[in-house]
């Protein structure tokens, strides 16, 4: 399996497995962009109910189809069709959120359940007619990919293209939205247009992705790679291109482990690759992941521990805590003996300073919306301005002797 | 009531509210608007006058916010017109400036702030345009003025509060706006913050530009206002501080409210 899997990843596992995993990547990176903006308008949910939609209009599509005497199954048609009712369904949901006093979650839910309904009924009555026993219209909730046709690997490779071309071009007034709606519609930006555009983006990415991983989980592609990406970065942009890489690289992995072994179903097997590169940013990314956070708790407490002992150095009060003790050691403020260096005194005095500063801090209510970084510990230069501090040290008085 | 309609309704012979006609940074006529069926306002007429910074002041649920998101267009008025010198909004929307409240927006957004001031200069960047070393430039000195220069790296959520209302403001500045519209931009911050955002406010002025605020702080409107509009869901009051701002008028504002010693406190005029 695994010289199976190797020569799926270099596109050496036969034509159908190549168009798959080069479908899947563009996919994946066609999703991960644009699902970026809905969760940053923290409207991941929609994605589910549009994806639901696109179920009638499938199976529409398909009694159509036959009805002029086509075949069912042809992909295009198909996606056609569910673009249309998916379409509807959005905007159902943007009507009732909007007009009505139910709530955007309401909304889709109710749209979801009713056009999923609505979509099972005809897929159960097309295993009725005769041309439709083997349409295999049900692939297309988790997606299969063994049958995959060359027309259909284009049409997703032109579909991902243009989503991603739209979301390069559309990127500044989406962002501005996501981030301060209130503030776009008074620059003149027409909110709800570009809020019809996310939720456009995302839908054409649903119809695309119908045939690789299907309606049902087309949802993880759109907004895992978006969380995934967040745990990396503070940047729109780089949240975006990180969701673009790590859905793109979820199709394409998750392809050729599917293509490796025959019991391994392609859609699902993407989604999990995609989590699985999702705990692996929760728990080692550098700036919000789990271990960071850990290790920050950790430098954090060194830090207080160096406080605490710099202070008692101020007030000549005897240290007997082991780890302030090591951590003065560590960095040169005491002896072995306990006796304070020259640093020592000097950095004490400097601690002095910073712990009289803060208590003004709190006594003037500066601390209104405080944040993590106004902690009373980090060096109260990096997180207050100057004007803040000099009307600090206005209140502080002249330097005093410490330390003698 | 949009300008076709004033039109149309003049060939008819009706008579209804004359359009606006003159070209004050701000004319609000009948400006009526509801959330649900309660007016949130009721027919406000209002003019900012040029070069004039303006409170509008009022208790909870008065409307302040509203009056200034029906006038950005962020509220769709039942009724009404709001000009902006002379014009409707959307002919002339680059020559306002809009903070909102700080409360408004998620602070965990991946963003930073200099992104955010650059954010201000939208219009000018357009869809396509690559961010120039001149914008960033641009940028960079409306942090300087609101004294936040050294913070344009960090991400906006480690900002403490005043912090936070500074990076709107310098946001609003880099708009370049001759009208700048603000709503509570003093409330919840320290008093460093308060006297930074005052100081920039003031200079505007001297640079000839209008400064509307919502403002709640009673004691202050004096000191930083030279007009102010008194609303209660209707207009109770429009003039200069000196003459409007007076007990009667917080009195009919307020209603009781208010207590008569915290307007005691005020030392206004007599009305």
């Amino acid at each position: 399996m695994w010289t199976t899997f190797l020569d799926a990843l270099l596109l050496q596992a036969g034509y159908n497995a190549a168009l798959v995993a080069i479908g899947a990547a563009l996919l994946g990176i066609a999703a991960g962009t644009s699902g970026t903006f809905l969760f940053l308008r923290k409207r991941a949910l929609v994605s589910d109910a549009i994806a639901h939609a696109t179920l009638p209009g499938i199976g529409l599509a398909f009694i159509l189809m036959v009805a002029l005497g086509g075949d069912g199954r042809d992909l295009g048609g198909l996606m056609l069709g569910s673009a249309v009712t998916a379409a509807a369904g959005l905007l159902l949901v943007e009507w009732t959120a909007r007009e009505t006093r139910l709530s955007e979650d309401a909304a889709i839910g109710a749209v979801l359940s009713v056009f999923f309904g609505f979509g099972i009924v005809l897929l159960t009555f097309i295993q009725t007619m005769s041309s439709g026993r083997q349409a295999g219209l049900d692939g297309l909730l988790l997606g299969s990919t063994a049958g995959m046709l060359f027309q259909d690997g284009i049409i997703i490779a032109i579909g991902g293209v243009l989503s991603v071309v739209a979301v390069y071009v559309l990127r500044r007034p989406m962002t501005l939205v996501a981030f301060d709606d209130e503030f776009a519609e008074a620059s003149g930006v027409n909110v709800r247009h570009v809020d019809l555009a996310i939720m456009g983006l995302v839908l054409g990415v649903t119809v695309i992705g119908l045939k690789i991983v299907g309606l049902i989980l087309i949802v993880a592609m759109l907004i895992i790679p978006a969380v995934a990406a967040r745990f990396w970065t503070e940047r729109t942009e780089h949240v975006v291109l990180g969701a673009g890489l790590i859905g793109g690289a979820s199709g394409y992995i998750g392809a050729a482990l599917s293509a490796s072994a025959p019991a391994l179903p392609t859609g699902p097997i993407i989604v999990l690759v995609c989590a699985l590169l999702f705990g692996l940013s929760l728990l080692f990314a550098p700036i919000r992941g789990v271990l960071a956070s850990v290790l920050r708790h950790r430098r954090f407490q060194v830090r207080v521990h160096r406080r605490q002992g710099l202070l008692a150095l101020v007030h000549g009060e005897a240290i007997h805590d082991r780890m302030t003790l090591a951590v003065l050691r560590r960095d040169g403020l005491i002896r072995a003996d306990g006796v304070a260096t020259d640093d020592g005194r000097a950095q004490a005095a400097k601690a002095l300073l910073d712990e009289r500063r803060w208590e003004i801090v709190r006594q003037l209510h500066f601390a209104d919306g405080i944040k993590a970084s106004l902690d009373g510990l980090t060096p109260i230069e990096e997180v207050l301005t100057r004007d803040e501090l000099a009307e600090i040290d206005k209140r502080l008085g002249p330097p005093v002797v410490v330390g003698e | 009531m949009t300008g076709r309609a004033v039109e149309v309704a003049a060939q008819d012979g009706r008579i209804l509210q004359q359009p606006p006609a003159d070209d004050s940074p701000l004319a609000v006529r009948g400006l009526t608007v509801s959330y649900g069926d309660k007016p949130a306002i009721f027919s406000v007429d209002a003019v900012v006058p040029p070069e004039s910074m303006m409170a509008i002041v009022g208790p909870n649920g008065a409307g302040k916010s509203t009056l200034l998101k029906a006038v950005l267009g962020i509220v769709e008025p039942l009724s009404g017109t709001v000009s902006v010198y002379g014009e409707p909004l959307a002919k002339v929307q680059e020559r306002v400036a809009y903070v909102p409240q700080r409360a408004s927006v998620d602070w965990d957004f991946p963003t930073r702030v200099i992104d955010v001031v650059l954010m201000g200069l939208y219009r000018e960047l357009g869809l396509l345009g690559w961010v120039t070393g001149r914008q960033r430039k641009t940028a960079k000195a409306c942090l300087e003025r609101v004294g936040m220069a050294e913070f344009a790296n960090r991400q906006i959520g480690q900002l403490s509060g005043g912090q936070q209302q500074r990076v709107f403001l310098a946001r609003a500045l880099a708009q370049d706006a001759d009208l700048y519209l603000l709503d509570e931009p003093f409330a919840g911050v320290d008093a460093a913050t308060e006297k930074a955002i005052i100081d920039v406010l003031k200079s505007l002025k001297a640079d000839m530009k209008t400064v509307v605020c919502v403002h709640h702080d009673l004691a202050t409107v004096s000191d930083y206002f030279d007009h102010v509009l008194l609303i209660n869901v209707r207009k109770i009051a429009e003039g200069p501080v000196a003459t409007t701002f007076t007990a009667e008028n917080l009195q009919r504002t307020y209603g009781g409210r208010l207590a008569t010693t915290h307007i005691d406190e005020l030392r206004l005029p007599a009305g």
